[in-house]
């Protein structure tokens, strides 16, 4: 009975389109089936009704929306390689001229014209470090109150909360970390860390000094804030698709929320969570504003975390108006190309683990 | 039934048996008693209609010595109420089933007897419901262990992304059930055995689960939930997903489970409800219409909208 129902509005719907397109195209069944609409055979023959004219137009069209987009997707390859080529070529005479001492030497002397990248390569390396050692637990923790424990009148305003804290431009960082954050550091928190963790033997090194307030721990720390809203955001987005079957399952085994958490829903979520932390990660490396604000941009490795240091953005941000020579500026520009290079290989090192981490879980766990 | 097209009239005496000898136990009623004092004599069941739906429960709702007692169970979803006072008792040893229309509250009743309604939004149960007497809903007690004396099956098979052995020996690891790697080993081995997996598993404990076959899985996950060494075991329409010989596969296994637990189970399938439970419990549209011994039910529903419902006339 369905059947038939359907089936006398298509036939309508055929003859009408017949009686806009006369001779177009005959109709080849047979003047019984012409007549009788319900037979679903003789419906779908006159189907094939279509102009040719329009046919060519559809095949334009497609043409055109194909063409678009692969132009758009090749753009992308373009602006790659265009920004590596001028990297290169602007990095040229620094890396010509220093050859490899240009990346072992932590000397960056305008005066005399000698540049090395070490103290910026080793700044950004480390505040990124001190800054994903904070932020991950803390981002961790976020996504799984948000996503696990959260009463849902909370989950919202948290939510927000962690898209308007990403919202804040890195210069309000800046600005905070240099006013706010630098002095209370200074007062309270960095006589204390070299107090305690000072005295300690092995790592005591690297809290020892006089605490100026601004240096790469402090930078570390800015670092973190900034990211804690991308590692979480994204960390939670991961967490919210594990199945809820999975979690009911093992519920249902009486585990508890914290064995849940632990063994479903981040062995489930790892490769996701291996992405936010390296968006994370790439974001720390490249950060300009805050940390030039807070690092005290000193191109020595100081032994000590709270000791001034510099990163390469920093020395970037800080030091292209002054670059007066072909050399300080084709320096500067070879840092940035360092920088390329790190992010890249950070990039490149997180897709393998990606991969592994996927191919480790197909073959078994 | 569809052989009777006057059904009622045909099932007018046999309807009247049942009926005295439901009416002289003084439980049966608990949960309706003040909905409708009508003295019901039963001569005609369509009377406690409302809107379609009877504010009681036909048939026989309470057990001796029940494993699990509901009495007044509500579930709200926020403000849409899911499950109206459903008062029922589960017995040992033997299979229940919960049939009817999708949304009419059977799965919802199901994961009230584990909590499992606790871990969505909003949900909140009310009535009691006691697991060999003591109170599933106290404050005081400790949902995971609760948990692990409930074992629960889903409807698609979901073994965890781990492997074989893993999935088995999940459970008791996190309970801590054995002490040495030779105890667990046999855990695994009498779980699967049970589940009747063994043998097709024997030579390849450490594969992904994932691996294996709908119908392996499902088995593996009811494995997998022996291995905690529940009490009851709550089956979601545990082979919706399954093709028939799986299904008939999962269903003898049940049928053996049944010497040593209490099985609730909730199915879409009639067919499947007649074959392997003994009692089984009507739902519709959130209230618990009807339940009695399977056969009785499929063979002389006495509730309207039973028979319509397992004469296919709706649902």
């Amino acid at each position: 009975m369905g059947g038939r129902l359907s089936e006398i509005p298509f036939g309508m719907s055929y003859a009408v389109s017949h009686r806009g397109a006369p001779g177009a195209h005959e109709p080849k069944d047979n003047d019984g089936e012409q007549h009788e609409c319900q037979d679903p055979d003789a419906a779908m023959s006159r189907v094939a009704a279509i102009e040719p004219k329009r046919i060519a137009g559809q095949r334009l069209r497609e043409r055109i929306f194909h063409g678009t987009t692969l132009a758009a997707a090749l753009l992308v390859l373009v602006l790659l390689g265009g920004v590596g080529v001028s990297l290169l070529q602007g990095a040229w005479p620094a890396f010509s001229h220093f050859k490899l001492a240009f990346l072992t030497r932590q000397i960056w002397n305008p005066v005399t014209d000698e540049y090395g990248a070490v103290g910026a390569v080793y700044g950004t390396i480390v505040t990124s470090i001190i800054g994903m050692l904070l932020a991950l637990p803390v981002s961790f923790g976020i996504a799984v109150f948000l996503t696990e424990l959260a009463p849902s009148w909370l989950k919202r305003p948290i939510g927000v909360a962690i898209e308007l804290l990403a919202a804040i431009p890195s210069i309000i960082y800046g600005f905070w970390g240099l006013f706010v954050l630098a002095p209370v550091l200074q007062e309270h928190i960095e006589p204390w860390i070299i107090s305690t963790l000072g005295a300690l033997p092995g790592i005591g090194f690297l809290f020892r000094g006089a605490p100026f307030g601004i240096g790469v721990l402090t930078a570390g720390i800015v670092l973190a804030i900034m990211i804690v809203p991308f590692i979480a955001a994204v960390m939670r987005d991961v967490f919210e698709t594990v199945p809820d079957l999975l979690k009911e399952s093992a519920y249902g085994l009486g585990a508890t929320t914290w064995e849940v958490i632990w063994r479903v829903v981040v062995p489930y979520s790892r490769t996701g969570m291996v992405g936010g932390t390296m968006l994370g990660l790439g974001r720390a490396l490249g950060e300009t504003m805050a940390v030039t604000f807070v690092i005290g941009n000193a191109h020595h490795i100081g032994r000590s975390l709270l000791s001034p240091g510099t990163t390469i953005s920093a020395t970037i941000a800080n030091e292209f108006t002054e670059a007066t020579t072909k050399l300080y500026a084709s320096s500067l520009i070879a840092l940035g190309a360092l920088l390329f290079v790190i992010t890249f290989s950070v990039i490149a090192i997180a897709r393998l683990m990606l991969l592994r981490l996927n191919r480790r879980a197909l073959s078994s766990v | 039934m569809t052989e009777f097209p006057g059904g009622s009239i045909v099932h007018g005496p046999r309807r009247a048996e049942v009926n005295g000898a439901g009416g002289s136990d003084g439980r049966r009623r608990l949960g309706e008693a003040g909905l409708n004092a009508k003295p019901s004599g039963r001569m005609h069941v369509a009377d406690s209609l409302e809107g379609g739906v009877p504010a009681r429960t036909v048939g026989e709702v309470s057990v001796e010595d029940p494993v699990f007692s509901c009495r007044d169970v509500s579930v709200f979803y926020g403000a849409k109420q899911a499950l109206h006072s459903v008062t029922l008792d589960i017995a040992r040893r033997q299979v229940l089933a919960a049939i009817g229309p999708s949304g009419c509250g059977k799965s919802t009743f199901l994961r009230c007897l584990n909590r499992m309604n606790d871990t969505i939004p909003g949900a909140r149960v009310t009535g009691t419901i006691t697991l060999d007497g003591q109170d599933i809903y106290d404050k005081s007690k400790d949902i995971a262990q609760l948990r692990a004396r409930i074992g629960m099956v889903f409807q698609k098979p979901n073994p965890f992304h781990k492997s074989i052995y893993d999935n088995v020996a999940y459970g008791p690891r996190i309970h801590k059930l054995t002490r040495t790697r030779a105890d667990l080993d046999e855990l695994v081995f009498t779980s699967l055995s049970r589940a009747g997996l063994w043998n097709e598993v024997k030579d390849r404990l450490s594969a992904p689960a994932v691996g294996l076959s709908g119908g392996q899985q499902q088995r593996l996950c009811i494995a997998r939930t022996l291995a905690v060494q529940p009490e009851v075991i709550l089956m979601d329409e545990p082979c919706s997903a399954l093709d028939p010989i799986a299904t008939a596969r999962v269903e003898d296994l049940i049928e053996e489970l049944r010497a040593s637990y209490a099985i609730v189970m909730v199915t879409h399938s009639m067919q499947q409800a007649a074959r392997v439970s003994q009692r089984t419990a009507f739902f519709y549209m959130g209230k618990l219409i009807e339940v009695s011994d399977t056969d009785h039910v499929f063979t002389n529903p006495q509730h309207r909208l039973t028979e319509d419902y397992i004469t296919g006339r709706f649902g």
